[in-house]
């Protein structure tokens, strides 16, 4: 994640589809809301409110499920906040209640005291806690900001990269109109994603999906193409390196060794690709998306070339041995 | 490496216009130019990055540039937001 800070509004703000909506809101402690949250893991607080404070870990999310809130029912019965009073000493991101439970009054007025914020979801401890690991992880992900394209071509997300002014941009357009997809232009923000791929996204949802084309300006590729020519967002599975045709760097002929390029500590394939007037770009990196997806599917195009190079090679040899028309054996 | 901070005093920020007299100045030289937000760092050559910052009045960048021409880039860029971008 980036330096910016993630705060439990951030947390509320979030917006999240259907199975990974966590139903969130806020029930008290409003101004703990700018508390910024730390640490991406959860703790139930069952040992710290028994009254065992050693190795506690205020700085996660408190997760209070049926236990927690029926023990805080006892204790309240018994008179015991003293243990309670002792966690909210603590600098608590804050505390979430599950099953639209409840806390009472004297628990309101210590969070409010201390500055933590009391948020509620309806969703079962168990189920919330896989959704909020998942959102957390996410958002605690390491990213890089990157110059370039993505695109998604027959189905494979596709990083453009080059200098400025190389042509990047209207590949992508030749691409998106003969039906490919665009999802971000210009700047990409690449998270590594459970330490082994990447996900690429645009960086603002308001002003992404426009591309800025020389000699036409900004323009909308939604309105343009319609909604079937964008995506918000596409693992990284390969990535194209536009540049300059240099008449002195040895280019890649055959195909046979896969380049790699490392991103957040994740190697996807690269490909570079030089310009120049007359190389249609859109059609090499259409032919490249799907030989990337033979290799995927177990066939290299040529290795199993050379392989057939290879037998040829021996055949004819052995044929021309066969019928002595070699002077030379 | 030469790093200036500035701060937009125009009060519409940095918008469509703004940002594409930026990219046409930055895309004058040679040198490798960055603008940098708090912790979002974009190509000074490209106008949708410029865009994306999302600066508004007040708010200060920092402009770094790096190559042969890094003192002249960045003394370019500052004029411009120095000047308001010929606004207001």
């Amino acid at each position: 994640m980036a330096d910016k800070k993630f705060t439990g509004l951030d947390l509320l703000d979030i917006d999240l589809k259907e199975h990974n909506a966590l139903n969130l809101r806020c029930i008290g402690g409003r101004k703990g809301l700018t508390r910024e949250i730390q640490s991406q893991d959860l703790n139930r607080p069952g040992l710290a409110l028994s009254g065992f404070y050693d190795s506690f870990a205020y700085q996660r999310l408190q997760i209070f499920g049926r236990g927690e809130n029926a023990y805080l029912r006892k204790l309240r019965e018994e008179n015991k906040t003293s243990t309670l009073a002792k966690m909210f000493t603590y600098q608590i991101p804050c505390c979430i209640f599950t099953h639209n439970l409840t806390p009472d009054k004297n628990f309101f007025d210590l969070a409010e005291k201390s500055g933590c914020a009391i948020l509620q979801t309806d969703l079962p401890t168990t189920e919330f806690s896989a959704r909020l690991m998942r959102v957390l992880s996410n958002i605690f992900a390491p990213m890089v900001t990157m110059h370039g394209v993505l695109v998604e071509v027959f189905g494979m997300g596709i990083l453009l990269l080059g200098d400025s002014g190389v042509g990047k941009s209207e590949t992508a357009l030749e691409l998106i109109e003969r039906g490919h997809r665009l999802i971000a232009d210009d700047v990409v923000e690449i998270r590594c994603m459970n330490g082994n791929f990447l996900m690429g996204a645009g960086s603002n949802k308001i002003i992404g999906h426009h591309m800025e084309i020389r000699g036409l300006g900004i323009i909308n590729i939604t309105h343009l193409f319609g909604v079937g020519a964008i995506r918000d967002k596409k693992q990284i599975q390969m990535v194209v390196k536009m540049e300059e045709w240099d008449s002195n760097k040895v280019y890649d002929r055959i195909g046979t060794d896969d380049k790699t390029m490392d991103i957040l500590g994740v190697q996807v394939t690269m490909l570079e690709i030089p310009v120049k007037p007359g190389r249609n770009v859109p059609i090499i990196i259409e032919t490249a998306a799907m030989n990337e997806r033979l290799k995927k599917m177990g066939y290299y195009s040529a290795r199993e070339f050379n392989q057939n190079v290879l037998k040829w090679l021996e055949s004819e040899n052995a044929r021309s041995l066969y019928f002595g028309q070699d002077d030379t054996i | 490496m030469v790093e200036h901070v500035v701060t937009i005093k125009n009060r519409a920020g940095i918008h469509a216009r703004p940002a594409a007299l930026i990219v046409q100045t930055a895309s004058k030289y040679k040198s490798k130019i960055l603008l940098r937000k708090d912790s979002d760092t974009i190509n000074a050559k490209s106008i949708m990055g410029v865009l994306t910052l999302g600066a508004g009045y007040n708010v200060v960048i920092a402009i770094s540039a790096e190559g042969e021409d890094e003192a002249a880039a960045v003394e370019a860029i500052e004029t411009l937001f120095n000047n308001k971008f010929e606004e207001d």
